[in-house]
């Protein structure tokens, strides 16, 4: 089971039949989805893009390391890219596993790595015409709030509180 | 060359753990040839009877298995019990004692030393252009040194390089400053198949960049093929951040190389493409 990009919506329901397993008492998914505000700014659509042949690679990375942590069955995560709306989704996690805990906790794992690790970056558009890409044009304005390369992964950025998504 | 003195044997050794490169250092690969192949056939090229110093249990891995070898015959650790056991084997021989984890080792290099051997003193040996210090993994040593050096390891001594420096030897400065230098970690490995497999000059190659996020924006274009004397990732930054003035700083950024992260003093190799990646944010 490979992380994989997709430039239209996400079937979760498709997703979700992957992770079935005779051995699998449940299944915990994450979806994040596009809202309208973020960082007191009035946001009306995303822009995501991917450096595509090293994301797949560090995203299957994150699953495998799952895999690794957790005693789960299975572990998927689909990104979109593209210009996204309100309300679109742009990720989703799911993991399935013989007991709920670590269905949870697997699939809260992967969603923290994806964010911090994979070259994926998201462009804001706001209701005042401006935009901006996240985490890129705060420190470009403020260099001492620099990445700290103290996260624990040799390739993740610190990241910074201003996601769109739910945390 | 007085009547006295002993003739030379060439001594490959490849009996180390590579702790740090996790995996046997004897069979990277570099041009197609692993290391052992490498350093035995250049070796070779300079003495007649060339052997492979390995500890018992090495005896039958293939790339070993088909050579003359020499098995360690004496107790302890480190090279010192491959040269010991080589001068056990052959006592009225000297030995070209080289390292197999020396991908820049050139003729030149052996010339030097076979031509200014000193075969009155215990060895001769290049001093190493990082720190000075005696090389011991590239050196002649002769009959006399058996004696020292089974006196020295049992005192306890188990570094060649004290051992050099505690003696009579004769140091040699290399004409070329990088021939000895060794490979390590996976990281040295990598930028040693660079260098090696770049065909063009060192200070001219063709490197493609993809540009991704605010740097494509800043950049004006998705990507660009560059001539370039830029030898890192660092040193193109460098470049190209004179050219588009990116606003993110380059503590702030990975960088990828042929797709994959890279250290910023990583060597370039012509062809490589290249890939600024400023803060994340997926999800």
């Amino acid at each position: 089971m490979r992380f994989r990009f997709t430039d239209a919506a996400i079937d979760t329901e498709a997703a979700r039949r992957e992770l079935l397993d005779r051995g699998a008492g449940g299944y915990v998914s994450f979806e994040g989805w596009v809202r309208d505000h973020n960082e007191g700014q009035e946001v009306t659509r995303l822009e995501y893009e991917a450096f595509q042949a090293l994301a797949l690679k560090e995203g299957d990375r994150i699953l495998a390391e799952a895999l690794q942590r957790f005693p789960i069955k299975h572990a998927l995560c689909i990104h979109r890219v593209g210009s996204l709306d309100l309300t679109d989704m742009a990720v989703w996690v799911g993991v399935s596993a013989a007991h709920r805990g670590e269905a949870f906790d697997a699939c809260r794992f992967i969603i923290d790595e994806v964010k911090h690790r994979v070259p994926i970056w998201k462009k804001e558009h706001y209701r005042s015409g401006d935009s901006g890409w996240v985490n890129c044009e705060r420190c470009a304005a403020a260099p001492r709030h620099a990445h700290g390369h103290d996260h624990g992964h040799d390739h993740a950025h610190e990241p910074l509180e201003h996601s769109v998504l739910p945390e | 060359m007085s009547s006295t003195t002993a003739p030379i044997y060439g001594l490959i050794l490849a009996g180390g753990a590579s702790s740090r490169m996790r995996r046997d250092k004897a069979v990277l690969v570099y041009q197609g040839r692993n290391q052992l192949d490498r350093a035995f056939e250049l070796v070779k090229r300079h003495v007649t009877d060339v052997f492979v110093s390995v500890r018992e249990g090495q005896m039958t891995e293939p790339t070993r298995a088909q050579k003359p070898l020499i098995v360690d015959s004496v107790g302890g650790g480190g090279p010192i019990v491959g040269i010991r056991s080589a001068l056990a084997a052959y006592p009225d021989v000297a030995w070209l004692v080289v390292a197999c984890d020396l991908p820049f080792l050139s003729d030149a290099a052996l010339e030097q030393l076979l031509g200014e051997r000193d075969p009155r003193v215990l060895a001769t040996a290049y001093t190493s252009a990082h720190d000075g210090l005696p090389e011991p993994l590239c050196a002649i040593w002769e009959p006399a040194a058996a004696a020292a050096l089974a006196a020295y390891q049992s005192n306890g001594g188990q570094c060649p390089r004290k051992f050099l420096s505690a003696h009579s030897v004769l140091l040699l400065e290399p004409r070329d400053r990088h021939a000895l230098d060794n490979i390590n970690t996976p990281e040295e490995y990598q930028q040693a198949m660079d260098a090696l497999d770049s065909n063009a000059p060192a200070n001219s190659m063709q490197l493609k960049i993809q540009y991704f996020a605010l740097m494509r924006e800043q950049a004006g274009r998705s990507e660009e093929t560059l001539e370039t004397s830029a030898a890192t990732p660092a040193e193109l930054f460098s470049e190209l951040n004179a050219r588009y003035g990116f606003t993110l700083p380059r503590e702030q950024l990975k960088v990828a190389v042929n797709s994959e992260f890279a250290d910023w003093s990583r060597r370039l190799s012509a062809g490589d493409a290249v890939v600024f990646i400023p803060p994340v944010a997926g999800g």
